[in-house]
């Protein structure tokens, strides 16, 4: 039993050492990310600002958050609803397709099929939650698209499941509702604008390749957006919702663009 | 033609070409960062020369200057077009001529008696970087909105092509503000000129 207890406790001790060096990770990022406008002063010919402090640091982020919420506008305006990005023949989708995520490769969280409920909360008629099986049943359909990442490289994948313009018909969504947000069981979340959500190409995905979803793509399924960066295309969903109140973005939080459209 | 007034640089030539220096000089440094989330070539653009911090910071950046770049561009192709700038400035075009300007800049024998007057040599390397400009515009629309240009897209080769396009564009740009500079510094009052206008 001491023998037990104690390898439980090495165990925990190694998790709980895991957990504070990521979160000093996190940490330390910050401070980099504020030194951005010193770091960018300093350059070429504008290091003839940073010696006298005529401009405020939090008030240039600001202006530069109030110019991503501008973007966000103009690419809603920009966003046509049945424009399809372009799908690729099976000989073009890349092998191996490149696993993603704010973590690396060994942290990929496993999903217990048999136990796993999708929830559906807010704007909707049925609050009811999901299984995979009944997920499944419902009429699926698969592409091969180009996936973009916001640090530019792109990749060509194929996937299948349930449109989700069906999917939020079938839950009774508030289709005039203006956000529909996920809630993912790594601890991801972000949220999309409804123009996008019922686009014909945004797919409640379930297979990757013809097989069920594998967990380096997300098991149980992931939302994939061709008409939307990498990161807005949220992996291991464990809740939906629909709202008027802006839920943000696990990035989008930290700066990156919102709308994040392609 | 030097008018009455000894004026060289009309007042909106000026504005247009400091505000376009700023937004340059923003988008390229920021430009830098982002491509190096995910470099193509095999280097990477040292960070002390970048803007942005991180990624998301320089994307902000960069569609901030891209507003800023575009509608100066615009204000400024429009001018030169309407006030026939364009047509006095840049043209006539010869290829003779400019072998000829060529061969002489090499030599360190072109003239710069006029400052009002470009010689072929000038028109060839403001006019490619006009059009660069636009270059690199479009091939940033088809990074930006992949999906929402589709003839664009497929004009600039693809996604991938126009990433590749849009650093050499940039690649190109700085090349010619290099090349811009040193010349400012062999015959600095054009420099005055474009700051008092004459």
């Amino acid at each position: 039993m001491l023998k037990n207890a104690s390898r439980q406790l090495i165990v925990n001790g190694e998790r709980l050492l895991k957990d504070a060096l990521k979160d000093m990770g996190r940490h330390l990022e910050q401070p980099t990310r504020r030194a951005f406008l010193q770091r960018s002063l300093s350059l070429g010919g504008l290091s003839l600002l940073s010696g006298c402090s005529i401009v405020d640091e939090s008030s240039v982020e600001e202006a530069l958050m109030k110019v991503s919420r501008f973007n966000d506008k103009a690419q809603a305006w920009l966003f046509d609803p049945h424009r399809l990005a372009p799908t690729y023949p099976d000989s073009m989708i890349t092998r191996p397709f490149p696993f993603n995520a704010y973590y690396d490769e060994d942290e990929i969280r496993d999903v217990d099929e048999e136990a796993y409920r999708l929830e559906v909360t807010g704007l909707v008629a049925d609050k009811r939650a999901w299984t995979l099986a009944e997920l499944r049943a419902m009429p699926q359909t698969d592409q091969i698209t180009r996936h973009i990442c916001v640090e530019g490289w792109s990749a060509i994948g194929k996937w299948g499941g349930v449109p989700f313009a069906s999917f939020l018909r079938r839950i009774g969504a508030d289709l005039s509702a203006k956000y529909v947000g996920f809630k993912c069981v790594d601890d991801y979340y972000t949220s999309i604008d409804m123009p996008t959500a019922l686009h014909p190409q945004t797919l409640l995905t379930l297979t990757y390749d013809g097989q069920p979803l594998p967990p380096r793509y997300g098991f149980p399924m992931k939302l994939r957006m061709p008409t939307k960066l990498g990161y807005k295309n949220p992996k291991y969903i464990q809740a939906i919702f629909v709202t008027n109140t802006y839920p943000g973005g696990y990035w989008e939080d930290q700066g990156y663009n919102w709308f994040g459209g392609s | 033609m030097i008018n009455d007034t000894g004026l060289i640089h009309p007042r909106w030539v000026r504005i247009t070409h400091w505000v376009n220096a700023v937004a340059v000089i923003t988008l390229a440094t920021s430009g830098w960062r982002i491509y190096d989330a995910s470099p193509f070539f095999p280097f990477a653009i040292p960070t002390q020369f970048t803007l942005g911090g991180w990624l998301g910071g320089a994307i902000q950046w960069h569609f901030a200057a891209m507003w800023v770049l575009a509608g100066n561009g615009v204000i400024y192709l429009a001018s030169n077009l309407v006030s026939a700038r364009l047509k006095s400035k840049f043209f006539p075009w010869s290829p003779r001529a400019f072998l000829a300007d060529v061969l002489a800049a090499l030599k360190g024998k072109l003239a710069h008696a006029d400052p009002s007057h470009y010689n072929m040599v000038q028109r060839a390397a403001y006019l490619f970087v006009m059009l660069d400009s636009v270059l690199l515009v479009l091939s940033g629309l088809v990074l930006w909105k992949s999906v929402q240009f589709p003839l664009l897209r497929t004009l600039l080769g693809g996604y991938e092509a126009a990433r590749r396009e849009h650093f050499l564009a940039m690649a190109a740009l700085v090349a010619f503000v290099g090349v811009h500079l040193v010349m400012v510094a062999l015959v600095p009052r054009t420099l005055l000129a474009m700051i008092r206008g004459r």
